[in-house]
């Protein structure tokens, strides 16, 4: 039962008092910024970066995997409260849990809300831990160029999967490798895109590039429009479900668990098709489609439980094989590596109170989720009417702050205020920012894996088809673009012989 | 033809790429190219730039033909005035103390919203100032002069 030792080790970590303090201050700071409105969950974990560093690499995982699903929490709050997503993951919960608002049954939206999200949140934890260790053992016996392979996909995938313009996607994951370069070659100790900044010689800081392509540009979008929302602070109604509400619930939430596992390890793909294939589902199987879009409660339950599902499972590629699956993901790698962590399978072997405190410790986080969100309801609910012209000028001042304090260094608020311009432009035109990010994470770790790969077979480009699983990865990758590129392209021949 | 660029999403997009590429593959051709046992240090980013310049140009020829306009209006003065904010604020904090470039920050970029009403800004000055002084200076003790006056 060596599983079971490990939980125990795991439990071990997550139980002492520093990180169970840390655990609830992640799921608090999580909830509370995610609630209100026009924030979610990446804003909030940009901005919050920089408090973690201080801590150890445990403590700060279990901080920041603590605000991510606390954040995921919060934005259905306000989805159904305010019919407002605070991310695209819960975009769907307000379709039904909106309407559920406005017939007087809010209470038990977020009520389902809650509850089936945490059975997703602790069958997902329960996935990592049956699938992390062989995961990781398949991993270990991962050559140089197989590495460049997985990474490869992973960039591909998320590339394929965003929401979105394929050969954009492409394009940022190309500009997030060429950003990852900044700084000192390992190899050569040459310096790269410094401009003779001595500031850039360790490469553009992380928490510089994300909180300006998240945090800034987001702000700045936000303020394009006027605000103007209708919320339900009033008529909340009782918060405890009915027993055919419950029993309504169930197999929603386990299908719905089930779809957001499977979704949350693939990479690139993550909580928001996730949650949306859910709903497709249970739109489907009902007896009664129609229903849905009135205030179904099968259409809170089943995203609620698949996007909490997926937010859980993200950490299985994240945690065993150092590929973050979607830009959240690429945070917290992100985290990992600035405390000296070298993400990649051997982490589990290496450090593993890290890895397992990290896995008890999101049991410990959704249980506190539950117990923190259904009795302060009205905290949460009073939140929401904190308008947006408080709250950005605190989340750009946490930004420059956050930025400022990593190296005392104004270069970095600079910089900061470059990629915020940056990424507003390129929101604006529809260029996703996440494969940015992944890009470059990924990005050093792909040059180097190729370096030693061709140092090792001389120059032999065949050695990333010679090794089986790196040559499945790639044929992997290939065919993923190809089934993207093919369609646009028979589309366009086919619009052309219409036309002709 | 130039006014339809300008607001001509995927063109717009394509050029930028192609714009970073080329600076990208400029500034990488200083870098020794090396061979592929040995890579360079420029191996990586001259292969890379061009690629982003080969991505630019599908992007900008297929804006070209499909001439997708930008959605929206285009924030320009919320923008300025956020990206105004934080570099004050990277300009203060060093010279003036932290109390200062908070009240700069929130001042300036308070601007940028829809309305400005000087008494809640005020207030949000305050409490976001020891907000700050207390998790920054006497939570996390670092270094921070509240009130520096050194030009």
């Amino acid at each position: 039962m060596e599983f079971l030792d490990n939980l125990a080790l795991g439990f071990g970590v997550a139980l002492s008092l520093q990180n169970l303090a840390y655990c609830f201050l992640g799921v608090l700071l999580g909830t509370l910024i995610g609630v209100l409105p026009g924030v979610g969950p990446l804003v909030t974990i940009s901005m919050l970066l920089p408090i973690t560093y201080g801590l150890s690499p445990v403590s700060s995982v279990i901080m920041l995997a603590g605000i991510y699903y606390g954040a995921q929490y919060g934005g259905s709050t306000t989805a159904i409260l305010v019919n407002l997503p605070g991310e695209t993951s819960s975009a769907v919960t307000c379709l039904d849990g909106y309407q559920m608002a406005r017939k007087g049954r809010a209470g038990v939206a977020l009520a389902i809300a809650a509850l089936s999200s945490f059975v997703a949140g602790c069958i997902g934890t329960a996935l990592i831990v049956g699938l992390g260790v062989p995961l990781a053992g398949w991993a270990l016996r991962f050559g140089a160029e197989d590495y460049f392979a997985l990474m490869l996909l992973g960039l591909v995938a998320a590339s394929v999967l965003t929401h979105g313009d394929l050969m954009k996607a492409l394009a940022m994951v190309v500009l997030g490798l060429l950003v990852g370069l900044v700084g000192t070659d390992v190899n050569s100790g040459a310096e790269r895109y410094t401009f003779g900044l001595p500031e850039l010689a360790d490469g553009i800081g992380f928490t510089v590039l994300a909180v300006g392509i998240f945090a800034v540009s987001e702000v700045v979008s936000n303020l394009e429009q006027k605000e103007r929302r209708e919320i339900f602070t009033r008529n909340i109604g009782g918060l405890m479900p009915a027993w055919a509400d419950i029993k309504a619930s169930i197999l929603p939430t386990l299908r719905g668990t089930a779809i957001g596992a499977f979704f949350g390890i693939l990479p690139g793909t993550g909580p928001s098709i996730s949650s949306f294939s859910a709903y497709m589902v249970e739109k489907r199987l009902a007896r009664d489609p129609s229903r849905f879009g009135q205030g179904a409660i099968e259409g809170v339950a089943s995203p609620e439980a698949a996007n909490n599902a997926a937010a859980q499972t993200a950490f299985i590629p994240m945690l065993t094989l150092g590929i973050p699956g979607t830009a959240t993901m690429a945070l917290i790698l992100g985290a990992l590596v600035m405390n000296g962590v070298q993400p990649g399978p051997s982490v589990m072997t290496r450090s593993p109170e890290l890895f397992w405190g990290v896995i008890a410790s999101m049991f410990v986080g959704n249980a506190m989720l539950v117990a923190l969100n259904l009795p302060l309801v009205g905290i949460w609910v009073r939140l929401l009417t904190i308008p947006y012209r408080w709250l950005f000028p605190a989340i750009i001042l946490f930004c420059a702050l956050g930025n400022y304090s990593l190296n005392n260094s104004a270069i970095d608020v600079y910089l900061c205020a470059a990629v915020g311009v940056l990424g507003y432009v390129f929101a604006k035109l529809k260029c996703p920012p996440a494969p940015l990010i992944l890009g470059y994470v990924l990005g050093p770790m792909m040059e180097e894996n190729v370096r030693r790969a061709l140092l090792l077979s001389e120059g032999d480009l065949s050695i990333f088809v010679r090794s089986p699983i790196s040559a499945s990865l790639l044929v992997v990758s290939a065919l993923l673009l190809v089934t993207m590129i093919l369609p646009a392209i028979r589309r366009k021949k086919e619009q052309a012989y219409s036309e002709g | 033809m130039k006014s339809k660029l300008a607001g001509n999403q995927d063109a717009l997009a394509g050029l930028i790429f192609i714009a970073l590429g080329a600076i990208g593959l400029l500034i990488a051709l200083r870098y020794e190219f090396g061979s592929s046992t040995e890579m360079g240090p420029g191996y990586f980013p001259r292969v890379l730039s061009l690629l982003l310049v080969g991505f630019g140009g599908v992007i900008l020829l297929r804006g070209l033909r499909s001439g997708v306009a930008v959605d929206g209006i285009w924030a320009w003065l919320p923008l300025a005035l956020v990206t105004l904010s934080i570099i004050l604020f990277g300009a203060a904090i060093e010279r003036l103390g932290l109390v200062p470039a908070v009240a700069l920050l929130i001042a300036v970029s308070a601007y940028a919203g829809h309305e400005f009403r000087p008494g809640e800004v005020a207030i949000l000055t305050a409490v976001m100032a020891i907000f700050a002084a207390a998790v920054f200076v006497w939570g996390l003790s670092l270094p921070y002069p509240l009130f520096a006056w050194s030009f």
